[in-house]
């Protein structure tokens, strides 16, 4: 066992735990994060798409003694960085049904601030490519990207980083 | 799926590593882990121990020195493609690297770990034959320089012994003169080349004076287009020209047959992709 601490939605988080357990196992089954999902075994999917020291990551692709010393965030988390009740992604979300199952939605959401963060302007192109390491079943992406493009409206100028 | 069982030790240089590598008959590597654990999960590897590399500070980073630039082994693809160096000096490893796998992927993976995997398909190892790249090795009897050339030896397998490691990655300068392109062949979203092919053409008064073409995905190995470069050297700087040396892209390669592709549609789009980045690296489209 190795012990590691991380910070997790702005909680500092110390576990022993086996090498071989990978990030998303525990955020869910030890820290108790069960808002990132898992959606494949070959790290295409997206869906457990988290924040990991300010940068999007693939949670099933990572080690969680590899997270020792940085900074998670969740999107259980998110809504805590602002001061409303759910992060304008998230709305932005709820308002253009940019969900239909739900499954992908938590890694596209945390997958879409990222890319705003680099980008807080995106063409529907960049938005389309910037969300190319999630996949969603249901929607056809239509209205997630739309979702994307409201979000970065309401967010521009309204100091939300993010 | 959850990886076998292994021990676990990171390292903060490269001697430590290669060190750490001596202690089992049964160690790996572990950079940016983008194919090394999705490996691990699906239990295609059950090392016994992974030595990690990703917090190496002198194997991080991109500097100039000289007529090149250097590019620490564990530097992420996501660093390379916003350094403004790389853009400057290496415009196309900045375009090859910003077509690998999506953003999330991009924030983990990096530049030596994608040259030390060797995968036929993945989109850097042309790069560094096209740049004549040298990679600087680190092993127990010290430091080793490879040409990328005599670096890639078979599918998934360089020259890289089990207690080496591979610490920089040495990209001499395309400067004036030069112009590159990256041409990658996919279907989908984040995928892996069907086949891609990158390019770098110095132009001098209107015909061109050197060309250098690497193949993705159509050999075992990625490998320079030797029968194109010959035509195009001397060859005026024109479609039809480029059209004419590019239908001997196919010599010399042995590409795989698989659900993609098959073999001669492989065959047939080296052609097409080559003719397309040597008129885009010529400036021509
Ligand atoms: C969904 C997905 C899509 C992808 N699409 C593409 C794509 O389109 N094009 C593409 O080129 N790649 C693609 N990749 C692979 C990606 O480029 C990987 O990042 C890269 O192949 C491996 O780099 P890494 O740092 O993650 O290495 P790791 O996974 O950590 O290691 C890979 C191998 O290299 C060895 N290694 C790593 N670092 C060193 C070192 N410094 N010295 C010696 N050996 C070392 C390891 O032991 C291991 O054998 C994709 C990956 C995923 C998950």
């Amino acid at each position: 066992m190795v012990s590691i601490n991380v910070t997790v939605d702005g909680r500092s988080e110390s576990h022993d735990v086996e090498p071989r357990l990978l990030l998303v196992h525990y955020l869910r089954d030890v820290v108790g994060k069960v808002g990132t999902p898992i959606g494949c075994d070959t790290s295409n999917c997206g869906a457990c798409t988290v924040s990991f020291n300010g940068q999007s990551i693939k949670s099933c692709s990572m080690l969680a003694v590899q997270a020792d010393g940085g900074d998670v965030l969740t999107i259980e988390g998110l809504a805590g960085t602002v001061e409303t009740d759910l992060h304008p992604m998230q709305e932005a979300f709820r308002e253009c049904h940019g969900l239909q199952c739900g499954y992908c939605t938590p890694g596209m959401i945390m997958a879409a601030c990222d890319l705003l963060k680099e980008n807080p302007n995106p063409s529907e192109a960049e938005i389309r490519e910037g969300i190319e390491g999630n996949l969603c079943r249901c929607t056809g992406y239509h209205n997630i990207v739309r979702a994307v493009q409201t979000a970065a409206a309401s967010m521009s100028g309204t100091g939300v980083s993010s | 799926m959850i990886p076998a069982g292994f021990d676990y030790v990171r390292v903060n240089s490269a001697a430590d590593a290669v060190a750490a590598l001596q202690t089992s008959e049964d160690a790996k590597i572990l950079g940016g882990g983008q194919s090394l654990i999705p490996i691990l999960r699906l239990r295609l590897a059950t090392p016994e121990l992974i030595v990690d590399v990703s917090g190496v500070a002198e194997m991080n980073g991109i500097r100039e020195d000289g007529d090149a630039i250097v590019i620490g082994a564990g530097t992420t693809h996501h660093d390379v493609t916003t350094s403004d160096l790389v853009r400057t000096h290496a415009p196309l490893l900045a375009q090859a690297t910003a077509t690998v796998a999506d953003p999330q992927v991009r924030h983990r993976g990096t530049f030596g770990g994608a040259i030390a995997h060797a995968d036929p398909a993945g989109d850097l190892p042309g790069v560094a034959l096209v740049h004549n790249a040298t990679m600087t090795i680190a092993g127990p009897a010290g430091t080793r320089e490879v040409a990328a050339a005599d670096f890639f030896l078979d599918y998934l397998t360089t020259t890289l012994a089990e207690d080496e490691v591979l610490v920089s990655i040495r990209l001499p300068k395309l400067g004036a003169g030069w112009g590159t392109h990256y041409e990658k062949f996919t279907r989908v979203a984040q995928s892996w080349s069907i086949v891609a092919v990158a390019a770098a053409v110095r132009r001098e008064n209107g015909s061109i004076a050197e060309a250098r073409v690497a193949l993705t995905n159509m050999a075992p190995t990625h490998l320079r287009a030797a029968a194109v470069e010959s035509a195009l050297t001397g060859a005026a700087a024109s479609a039809e020209a480029i059209k004419a040396a590019s239908q001997a892209a196919a010599e010399g390669t042995s590409p795989t047959s698989d659900l993609n592709a098959q073999a001669d549609y492989r065959a047939e789009l080296a052609r097409v992709l080559t003719g397309r980045a040597v008129a885009k690296a010529a400036g021509l489209s």
